[in-house]
């Protein structure tokens, strides 16, 4: 048995997103295990980033149960939080498909943006702050110092105080996935996060991601095009077409999915039908 | 229930008025995303140029009936055209050179047009009111009858047909120019994406300024209304015309020309309503208030596309 | 090169012509007939001379900068505007800056004083005071429109809630100044947090409307609620403020306690310095706020509403906080207003001073506290001092904001420092700072 059915840290089960008559996602479940990076994949307009929006709490899904086992065994039913709270409590982070970095602040304040809830608390919700109380001091410090080590580890270190809409693509890429980071979460979707990046960024990319996992023991949820990052990188990979789930399972198996080769490469419509006919008869075995 | 039919009449009227003004700040904000704030005093230049045209061309209660009509139809031409200029003007100073400049910057030109306007008004014209005895006078009888012993009758005044007549006319006039001509086209390309109509051949600037002038030329046709119906204008008309307007477009849904339509009449409703059942000094508030529910529970007023956020 | 070379007068000329037109067209209705109203009813004024005289301004103005600045290579609006400083603070000198504006307004009322005596300096301290207010409200406002890029057109209505405040509390529980000034700040606050509520999941220019229809409904209220608020006679007779318990008065006050002169500049100083304090208090606060969470929090908000949700963000507090400190600041401006006037009506409260506060805060530069000083003394000093053209001013007045504005779309002082920094403070450009959709 693999790992997400064996220790899933989110679970969703028959998620239908409708807008209006169109259904986005059609009866969708799925699991992602804990540690593991997995990604969504599947043709333009497959309905991938409304799964990451159904997931964030940006959309609220018509349908379905979303349930979040955080690994302090703690279950959150995703569908009934508001997005914030997806992020604060629930302990999921996400970055998004066209960047959205707070462009007009530092890269620095952009990482202490993250930690909001952290000072926050710390601020005594700002009454302490004000009177600049030792205990947000020190909390203030500590949360430099955390933004200060994930810069290093972006590579980003003696660009921190350059407002964040003055980086290269690649360096705002990476980023929101550093501010992502900061909010301490147990998964991270990233929605095409090699998107735009040149080989040698996309190579830096995958290593970054496995030191996320490897040094935070964060699972990693992601959508991606490009077939070569997603088959290198990911332990489990979901293949969505037309808002339905047409294969699960590890990089090999959906490689050699004759529904996947349908899917990318197009096949003759009696061919379609023939597969589906095999389908069925799958699942009526 | 005469009272109601009355009250509906008179509301229909006033929200007609609110209609031809709330077009053009829904127009413009249709296409260049701003609020113009000085439209309100478009609205008042215009009344105060079809009163000059009334008195240059002698026009009284005396004039029979048929040289009326026809004098006023005169009227309304040539204020449209002056005021279409002042229009013109007021995007050509104050908003072409901020295009593409940061969102507030021309809502502050706005204001800062608004108060020049109504000032330069208050100068150049005085600042007392400016009465005009009734032109059009009588009407019909829609229901006469005997409640409870007191003869009620629920009049429609010639004065009120022809401001609803008139909005009529000009609302299927405009939503026509819009659908079909080439000009409605620009227009509506312009307001998907100014810089892709640009590429394809879209004079963008001309475009706006039309656009400008097609707004100016309808509040100047409420301000001839609003002077025929109430019968006394002063330089500070625009601020409270304007406002009410604005809450009109922004209640049917901002960018949507039925939708300025249906707020105008509704908030025309509201405060005529309100006026003639309650108090007529909180009749603001009443309009204003429904605006707030509406807003709460339909954040892009009644006929506006919903927002979808684009995460 | 020479630049005259390749001017086209034909065109110049042209382009005066068509202005020429355009401004007949516009002046000959509005300038060129008045409307006179007598007995005899409606008449005509024809004033064609002054049309001619704005007309021939308007072409010859059109002329001119076609020649000298739209035509030419080196405009002579470049060498004017060379010779207003380019005011651009860099994050280092900026403290001095502060510093040196702080110091000089503490001592400006006593420089006054000196010079012009104090019968002469009371209209000068007075207008001082005058330009504080708006520096206050401004610097209120700043916080909901600057920092958490909020569009509030209805600022006015706290300010109103202040001063009212102020002014029932002070006549039905014949409390002093200093006990209802806080008062009146924390029920500012509350009403805030009240409007703000419902509304601030409105966007843009929805949000714009619906603070406008709040500033207006209060207005309304505060106008028809006779029993309560006077309605338009307005609330008079406000106690004015003590020093420590002592009034300013001819016997038994202030004066005779230090043993000085009676003379009623000594008031009207002790109103300068506290709208200072005042004022003072509100930047201290927004500065520290600026570097706390709740400040970070805001700014985001203006960057990407969108991104802080995903960081987990509760937008919609944040958005109230910024909503309920603006109010507060204008609670507190509001009954200042009021134990200096001694007297307020609804009249005081209109839609034009929102906009006004609103466009000291965009022409001084959104977000920056300094330039909410210049865009004050600029604008509010500006017009009081054309007191002898009553009659043009307010019509200057407009004009003025629509050039500053042309001039300067990103106010007199752009640019952003950022709140907290690794190695070194450098203002972020403006360009690159987001206004905010809400």
């Amino acid at each position: 048995m693999s790992n997400w059915q064996k220790n899933p840290i989110l679970t969703i089960e028959h998620m239908t997103m409708r807008f209006g008559g169109l259904v986005a996602v059609n009866d969708l479940s799925f699991d992602v295990g804990r540690k593991d990076i997995t990604a969504l994949i599947g043709p333009n307009g497959a309905g991938k980033t409304t799964v990451f929006n159904c997931i964030t709490g940006f959309y609220k899904p018509t349908e379905g149960r979303l349930s979040m086992n955080r690994n302090s065994g703690q279950e959150y039913l995703l569908e009934r939080m508001p997005d914030f709270e997806i992020a604060q409590k629930a302990g999921i982070a996400r970055t998004f498909q066209n960047i959205r970095l707070f462009g007009g602040m530092t890269v620095l304040e952009n990482l202490m943006v993250a930690q909001h809830n952290t000072l926050m608390d710390a601020s005594l919700f700002t009454f302490g702050g004000i009177f600049g109380i030792s205990s947000f001091k020190n909390a203030e410090k500590q949360a430099i110092e955390n933004a200060k080590s994930w810069l290093e580890r972006i590579d980003l270190i003696d660009r921190a105080d350059d407002p964040a809409a003055d980086l290269p693509y690649g360096a705002q890429r990476r980023l929101e996935i550093a501010r992502a980071m900061c909010t301490e979460p147990e998964i991270l979707c990233l929605d095409e996060p090699a998107a735009g990046l040149n080989p040698n960024e996309s190579n830096q990319l995958n290593q970054l991601l496995h030191k996320i996992r490897e040094e935070f023991g964060t699972s990693i949820l992601l959508i991606e095009h490009d077939m070569s990052v997603v088959m290198e990188i990911s332990d489990h990979v979901i293949v969505l077409d037309y808002g339905e789930k047409i294969s699960d399972g590890t990089p090999d198996f959906v490689k050699n999915d004759p529904h996947v080769i349908a899917a990318y490469l197009g096949v003759e419509d009696e061919e379609i039908e023939a597969v589906e006919e095999e389908v069925k008869k799958e699942k009526s075995s | 229930m005469e009272y109601f039919l009355q009250q509906l009449i008179n509301g229909v009227t006033l929200g007609s008025i609110y209609g031809l003004i709330a077009i053009g700040y829904t127009m413009v904000y249709g296409i260049i995303g701003m609020i113009n704030f000085a439209h309100g005093d478009i609205f008042m230049v215009g009344s105060f140029i079809a009163l000059m045209t009334i008195i240059l061309l002698g026009i009284t209660a005396l004039t029979p009936a048929f040289i009326l009509l026809a004098a006023l139809l005169l009227v309304l031409v040539l204020t449209m055209v002056f005021t279409a200029v002042w229009g013109w003007t007021v995007e050509r100073i104050a908003y072409r050179p901020l295009r593409g400049s940061f969102r507030l910057a021309p809502l502050i030109t706005a204001i800062g047009m608004s108060i020049a306007l109504q000032n330069f008004v208050q100068t150049s014209q005085g600042a007392t009111n400016k009465p005009l005895q009734p032109l059009i006078s009588g009407g019909i009888k829609v229901i006469e009858g005997i409640v409870s012993d007191r003869v009620f009758v629920v009049q429609l005044s010639y004065m009120q047909m022809i401001i609803i007549v008139t909005t009529l006319v000009l609302m299927a006039a405009f939503t026509a120019l819009i659908s079909k001509t080439s000009l409605g086209r620009s227009q509506r390309a312009c307001e998907q994406d100014q810089k892709m109509a640009a590429l394809l051949g879209v004079d963008v600037d001309r475009t706006i300024s039309l656009t400008f002038v097609m707004g100016a030329a309808l509040a100047a046709v409420a301000g001839l209304m609003f002077l025929l119906y109430y019968g006394v204008i002063d330089f500070y008309i625009g601020f409270l015309a304007g406002v009410k307007a604005f809450t009109a477009a922004v209640l049917g849904g901002i960018g949507s020309l039925p939708g300025a339509m249906l707020g105008g009449l509704l908030i025309g409703l509201i405060e005529t309503f309100w006026s003639g059942y309650f108090s007529s000094e909180y009749k603001d508030v009443a309009a204003f208030s429904i605006l707030v529910i509406v807003l709460i529970f339909m954040p892009s007023g009644l006929l506006g596309k919903p927002e979808v956020e684009k995460v | 090169m020479s630049s005259s070379s390749n001017i086209n007068y034909m065109a110049a000329i042209k382009d005066a012509v068509i202005a020429g037109a355009i401004s007949l067209a516009l002046f000959g209705t509005m300038i060129g007939l008045k409307i006179e109203v007598s007995n005899q009813g409606l008449d005509i004024l024809h004033r064609w001379d002054a049309v001619g005289i704005a007309v021939a301004i308007v072409v010859t103005g059109r002329f001119l900068m076609s020649v000298f600045v739209w035509q030419t290579q080196n405009p002579v609006t470049d060498k004017i505007a060379a010779l207003i400083p380019d005011i651009k603070i860099d994050a280092g000198s900026e403290k001095y800056v502060k510093i040196a504006v702080v110091v000089f307004a503490f001592a400006l009322p006593f420089i006054l004083l000196s010079i012009f005596g104090a019968r002469g300096s009371r209209q000068y301290v007075d207008l001082g005071i005058l330009v504080l207010t708006y520096v206050m409200l401004g610097w209120g406002l700043n916080i909901v429109v600057g920092l958490a890029g909020l569009l509030d057109l209805g600022y006015v209505a706290f300010y109103a809630v202040g001063a009212y405040s102020y002014a029932l509390l002070a006549a039905h529980f014949d409390l002093g100044f200093w006990i209802c000034l806080p008062l009146a700040g924390i029920l500012a606050g509350f009403w805030g947090v009240i409007l703000g509520f419902p509304v601030l999941r409105l966007r843009g220019d929805y949000l714009a409307i619906v603070t406008l229809a709040f500033g207006e409904i209060i207005r309304v209220v505060l106008l028809n609620w006779y029993e309560f608020t006077g309605g338009p006679d307005g609330l008079s007779r406000i106690p004015r403020p003590t020093f420590f318990g002592l009034e300013f008065t001819r016997k038994e006050g202030f004066a005779d306690f230090f043993g000085l002169d009676y003379s009623s500049i000594h008031r009207i100083i002790y109103m300068y310095l506290l709208i200072l304090i005042l004022a003072l208090i509100t930047n201290f606060v927004t500065m520290r706020l600026r570097k706390l969470p709740v400040g970070r929090a805001w700014e985001a908000l203006r960057e990407d509403e969108i991104a802080c949700r995903s960081l987990g963000i509760n937008t919609r507090n944040t958005k109230l906080s910024a909503f309920a400190i603006g109010a507060t600041f204008g609670g507190f401006a509001g009954s200042f207003f009021a134990t200096r006037q001694g007297f307020i009506s609804p009249e005081s409260f209109t839609f034009i001073e929102s906009a006004v506060i609103l466009a000291i805060v965009v022409l001084g530069g959104l977000g920056s506290q300094l330039g909410v000083v210049i865009a004050s003394i600029v604008l509010i000093g500006g017009f009081e001092f054309f007191r002898e053209f009553e009659e043009y001013r307010m019509l200057v007045f407009g004009l003025l904001m629509v050039l500053i504005m042309i001039w300067r779309p990103r106010g007199l002082i752009s640019g952003r420092i950022p709140s907290v920094y690794l190695k070194e403070k450098k203002t972020v450009s403006a360009d690159l700072v987001a206004e905010g959709e809400g």
